[in-house]
């Protein structure tokens, strides 16, 4: 976790140094130096707020272009159910996975069809007696994160079941490979269409030692109007769609906890929500629950950076596009209904990560501490935001681990010059 | 300097909202100094258990956290009515909080439970019409 590798990054050259991004990033990585701001890549969790923030579209994402799936030879499209709220006049799904088969693509595999496995695995998952409650959702990378570098007692709660993207490219490959056994491993690109840069973050590092079955990862913004001026509204459309009202759900807040059919669940959503609930989980003061859905994102993935409507009218689309829809149209093999397979789990969950801790020695983090405390009521205490650190505290705390200088601080830089030229007066009087 | 970290909270007894702050605060605090995530929990809801009761039961007062490096200890200090029973407020399931509290989900009467629970000592000094002092400790 230590080299994670990042999706979401500034431009230097549009960055005006303004400071907005700094007090909306919610784990204080950003930092103003030399005029423009810079990421800790070691607190970034990848979250996309300042992207949404930003008034110079400095933030931006790394994610690939449909170009990158040309090396494939076999290649598969894996929209995110989030990108069926995008369209104006929607009815039928099977216009969007036709668009993704007219530009480039030899294959779609609905992530939402996975996902409607990955609920009635959950269902099961639930009854077993030897795991922590409340589960916590797995499915929203930005979550994972973030209770690895801040909840540490809460990462055994974690569903170690992978999210429907990984089992979407998993049986997506293994259709690949029935329906055209000439194709090897390497043949076969697996594209996620992504709402949101966490996702692309996540294929790129994997989980733990768990690595993503996704390839590429392209988001909806960059292909949308390639996609919209290849979709066509003919009547004689190939019915390709195999998703439910459960699986198209996943795609706004409160989908994939409902879909669990029991009560006792809790939905959240945007961030700062999320980290109030991981608090209070941590502290005990939640009613008994079974299942705690978390995203990131305002509204869920539909409130993702890389999306192309606002969350709550894609929300309103997706209703619309639910409403004849059977409930599920995925279901698990009979002889399976006890158990979850085994390839539906990650191979190891990552454990607590402390960014925030001040050195290895606990006597010389509490005399770093200590320093802080004093440091911190010298300061103004007004977070102006000018030394480039989101509040005095946060300066404090860089001043003494050695990242900035007092004087970057304009107050207190103000009061030693005042300080310094009165003393050079009393030298002069002196003479 | 003795090698003592100290921390104090006023912990606002109008403001019902942001109940629950020092302890999140707290936990914030005693991750930058690398305590045991265990121990962090154990401390955080017993300190948030307290500070809640302090909001609702005593209308507010103060939390000092003394950290040094073999145990962190809590002190919750209120001037509100006092317990007059200590042991049968101790006990699971007693509770005199208000409807209109209960609504919001406290008032189960699992909060000093809790407390004792999750610490290595507590213990409760209360005057009627005076207020409460509580402290606890939680070995490192
Ligand atoms: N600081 C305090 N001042 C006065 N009375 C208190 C104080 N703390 C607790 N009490 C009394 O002790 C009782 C039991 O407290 P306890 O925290 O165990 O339960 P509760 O606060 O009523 O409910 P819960 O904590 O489960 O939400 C309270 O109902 C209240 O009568
Ligand atoms: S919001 Fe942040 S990234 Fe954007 S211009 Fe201002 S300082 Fe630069
Ligand atoms: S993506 Fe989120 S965590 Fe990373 S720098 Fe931007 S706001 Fe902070
Ligand atoms: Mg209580």
């Amino acid at each position: 976790m230590n080299n994670y590798e990042h999706s979401v990054y500034l431009d230097v050259q549009k960055c005006i140094g303004c400071t907005t991004c700094l007090r909306h990033c919610p784990t204080q990585a950003i930092r103003i130096k030399d005029g423009h701001a810079v990421i800790n890549e070691r607190r970034c969790i990848d979250c996309g707020e300042c992207i949404k923030i930003c008034p110079k579209k400095a933030k931006k994402a790394v994610c690939n272009k449909l170009q990158d799936m040309d090396g494939f030879k076999w290649k598969i499209a894996l929209p995110a159910p989030t990108l069926y709220g995008q369209f104006e006049n929607m009815d039928d799904v099977d216009y969007i996975l036709d668009g993704l088969l007219k530009i480039g693509f030899d294959d779609v595999f609905e992530v939402s069809t996975a996902a409607e496995l990955v609920s009635a695995y959950t269902r099961i998952y639930l009854k077993r007696k030897d795991i922590k409650k409340p589960v916590i959702s797995s499915a929203c990378p930005v979550v994972l994160r973030l209770i690895c570098l801040r909840f540490p007692s809460l990462t055994d709660n974690i569903i170690p079941m992978l999210p429907p993207m990984e089992i979407a490219a998993m049986m997506a490959r293994d259709k690949a490979k029935a329906e055209h056994p000439e194709l090897s491993d390497e043949d076969i690109g697996v594209c996620f269409i992504s709402p949101c840069p966490a996702k692309a973050s996540y294929v790129k590092n994997g989980f733990g030692s768990y690595k993503s079955r996704v390839d590429k990862v392209i988001s909806i913004s960059d292909i949308y109007f390639q996609l919209i001026n290849a979709m066509e509204h003919t009547d004689n459309i190939k019915s390709l769609s195999k998703s439910g009202m459960i699986g198209i759900g996943w795609a706004s807040s409160g989908g994939e906890a409902t879909a669990l059919f029991n009560d006792a669940y809790l939905a959240a959503d945007g961030i700062d929500n999320v980290n109030r609930v991981l608090d209070q989980i941590e502290n005990d003061n939640i009613p008994p629950l079974e299942y705690i859905e978390l995203n990131a994102c305002t509204g869920g993935c539909v409130g993702g950076v890389l999306t192309m409507q606002n969350p709550f009218i894609a929300k309103a689309k997706l209703q619309t596009l639910r409403r004849y829809l059977p409930v599920s149209q995925n279901f698990i093999p009979k002889e399976q209904e006890g158990e979850v397979p085994a390839d539906y789990f990650f191979s190891e969950m990552p454990t607590y990560y402390p960014i925030s801790r001040l050195s290895a020695s606990m006597s010389e983090s509490m005399r770093m501490m200590s320093e802080i405390q004093t440091l911190r009521k010298e300061l103004p205490g007004i977070d102006c935001g000018a030394c480039g650190a989101p509040t005095c505290q946060a300066f404090a705390e860089d001043v003494v681990k050695g990242n900035a200088n007092l004087s970057d601080c304009t107050i207190m830089y103000r009061s030693q010059l005042l300080e310094y030229l009165s003393s050079k007066d009393d030298t002069s009087d002196g003479k | 300097m003795s090698d003592l970290l100290t921390f104090h909270f006023d912990v606002d007894g109008d403001d019902f909202t942001s109940a629950g702050q020092a302890s999140v605060q707290i936990k914030k605090n005693l991750r930058q100094l690398g305590i045991a995530p265990d121990t962090i929990r154990r401390v955080s809801i017993a300190m948030y258990e307290g500070e809640i009761n302090m909001v609702i039961h005593a209308g507010g007062g103060e939390a000092d956290v003394t950290v040094s490096e073999t145990y962190i200890e809590i002190v919750l200090k209120d001037q509100g009515p006092g317990i007059a029973n200590i042991e049968q407020a101790m006990q699971e399931g007693f509770s005199t909080a208000p409807d209109a509290i209960r609504s919001l989900g406290f008032g189960a009467g699992m909060g000093l439970p809790n407390m004792k629970r999750y610490t290595d000592y507590m213990n409760i000094e209360s005057e009627v019409g005076v207020g409460t002092t509580i402290t606890m400790r939680v070995n490192i």
